[in-house]
């Protein structure tokens, strides 16, 4: 459903951080991109999930090439997308509780009646109780917020599934907790994943495919 | 080298609630040995590491005692702390090196200080050699000295930390979560320098450092230390030798070996349920609500002792 061809990106002229790196997802397919610190796996990440426009190359989704970027993507794209990041302090923003957090997609694309009932099903399914839910990011632990994100990215029912490092800053119980709410809903929903992260244990035991940073350009 | 007797930490909150943060902690650590002190984020073992060096906030109240030779942190007053502890007598390697480093101004200016601060070494020329020592015993690069921490690398700016840890030649080092967000080739290559500084002949005595590394990466744990410390909901539920907890037989506290089998190499399956609230914990065993080994004797606290729980497991040897 998503394919990346000969993607060259970056944030400054000449010096590009992804070189030439060409990438696909089959639908329904989770995919492992493994790499080292720093190795510009996150830029793809972005790039990916439409977060950030390549200088070059080309990207597919459902065959259909993609021409817009971040805002100026058409909303039935951008939707198709939900993305976790690394660090949640940084992607949650402070004043919210919980709950406004994981709503904040459905408010956006105009679904606020939406927002008791898919809060409702999806606290269960990311382990936060209600009384975490009126919480604001400073009143909960990193686990907790990284729960709430990983909610905010299922909200909207993505096609595909963007983990970049979901787990790096988790505790092993929690991590196994998140990996297995992003099965659970893959499994209910038939979404693809690409999950982007430098743990190779972890990378091998959760997706069906692992590739190596090295080998795609 | 560390006696930890009883420690507690209760924060006082507004409308007279409080937080149980830590709850009669009990441990030692001596020097050439590491202890990692292990558990899930939000259970109390950053509060623990404040408690020791006397950097909890104003609302929270310690009980007992943690003996560092003959002084007891808990008790010094804030002059005693600030002249002869902190830097001096516990080293602290953080959590997130970038955000300890001061980023205007180069690795060199930030060492030299930390020297004049600490030592009794004077004098320009002495000042930048003592440095550039420092630098070399945490294996960072002299070429980058003259660089803004914004200009290093993750594992570089981890050298820095700890060069800066080391400079006062503490006998105790404290580590707290030193390898969050690193991958796993640099997390091996912190953890094995700061083994390194545990083990090499150490300041006076000559008997190497003591390591508190708190952490919750059980990977990294696995590989630096020589005795483990399970935390869970501010208290420490067991205690055990690194090589029987991790190899054979394995954790006895139910919670420990559901923290193990959470890794990816493992079941992968995570401890059922989340942490009960500090400012909410049942009057018996906290982790009972998640346990498949509770019964109703679990309403009473479990037992002190090396493993804080009414059903542990039992080595099959011991059973038969």
């Amino acid at each position: 459903m998503l394919e990346l061809r000969s993607i060259t990106a970056g944030y400054t002229r000449n010096a590009p951080v992804v070189r030439d790196v060409s990438l696909t997802v089959a639908p329904g397919e989770s995919v492992g991109l493994l790499g080292p610190s720093g190795c510009g796996k996150s830029t793809l990440a972005r790039v990916a999930a439409l977060l950030h426009r390549p200088d070059s190359g080309t990207l597919l989704l459902d065959g259909e090439p993609v021409r817009h970027w971040r805002h100026r993507a058409p909303r039935d794209r951008r939707t198709a997308f939900g993305v976790v990041f690394q660090q949640a302090r940084l992607s949650a923003d402070p004043r919210l509780p919980l709950t406004d957090l994981i709503a904040e997609p459905l408010r956006a694309t105009g679904r606020g009646r939406e927002v008791p009932d898919r809060i409702a099903q999806l606290a269960p399914v990311v382990g936060l109780t209600p009384d975490l839910l009126t919480r604001r990011p400073h009143e909960v632990s990193d686990g907790q917020l990284q729960r709430a994100c990983l909610a905010r990215a299922l909200v909207l029912r993505p096609r595909l599934l963007v983990c970049d490092e979901m787990t790096a800053m988790l505790d092993a119980s929690t991590a196994a907790a998140l990996v297995a709410a992003v099965e659970d809903y893959r499994a209910a929903t038939g979404a693809a994943l690409l999950a982007v992260g430098h743990d190779r244990t972890l990378l091998e035991r959760w997706c069906d495919r692992t590739v190596h940073w090295e080998s795609l350009s | 080298m560390l006696s930890v007797r009883g420690l507690s930490v209760r924060f006082l909150m507004p409308g007279g609630r409080r937080v149980a943060a830590v709850t009669g902690a009990r441990f030692d650590v001596a020097a050439g040995e590491c202890l990692a002190l292990i558990g899930e984020s939000g259970c109390g073992k950053s509060v623990l590491a404040s408690a020791l060096l006397g950097l909890l906030p104003g609302n929270a109240q310690t009980a007992g005692s943690a003996l560092l030779g003959d002084l007891d942190l808990l008790a010094a007053d804030e002059r005693t702390l600030a002249r002869t502890v902190r830097g001096r007598l516990i080293g602290l390697v953080p959590q997130s090196p970038a955000a300890h480093l001061t980023p205007v101004r180069t690795v060199r200016s930030q060492l030299e200080e930390t020297v004049a601060a600490l030592t009794a070494t004077r004098g320009r020329a002495a000042l930048r050699a003592a440095a550039e020592a420092a630098a070399e015993r945490a294996a960072f690069p002299a070429s980058h000295l003259d660089r803004h921490p914004h200009e290093l690398s993750g594992g570089l700016a981890q050298r820095a930390a700890t060069a800066l840890a080391l400079v006062g030649g503490a006998p105790l080092l404290l580590a707290d979560e030193p390898t969050t967000g690193l991958d796993r080739d640099l997390v091996d290559r912190t953890v094995d320098e700061l083994r390194r500084h545990v083990d090499e002949p150490g300041p006076g005595n000559g008997t190497g450092r003591a390591l508190l590394m708190i952490t919750h990466d059980l990977a990294a744990a696995e590989r630096i230390a020589d005795r483990v410390a399970v935390m869970y909901a501010g208290r420490i539920v067991e205690l055990a030798d690194a090589a029987a907890f991790f190899g054979e037989p394995g954790p006895r506290h139910p919670y420990s070996r559901g923290l193990l089998q959470a890794l990816p190499d493992r079941a992968f399956t995570p401890v059922p349920g989340m942490p009960p609230e500090l400012g909410d914990l049942p009057d018996g065993c906290a982790f009972a609500a998640r346990c498949d080994r509770a019964t109703d004797t679990c309403a009473a606290p479990p037992p002190a002792g090396t493993v804080a729980c009414h059903h542990p497991h039992v080595p099959e040897d011991a059973r038969a």
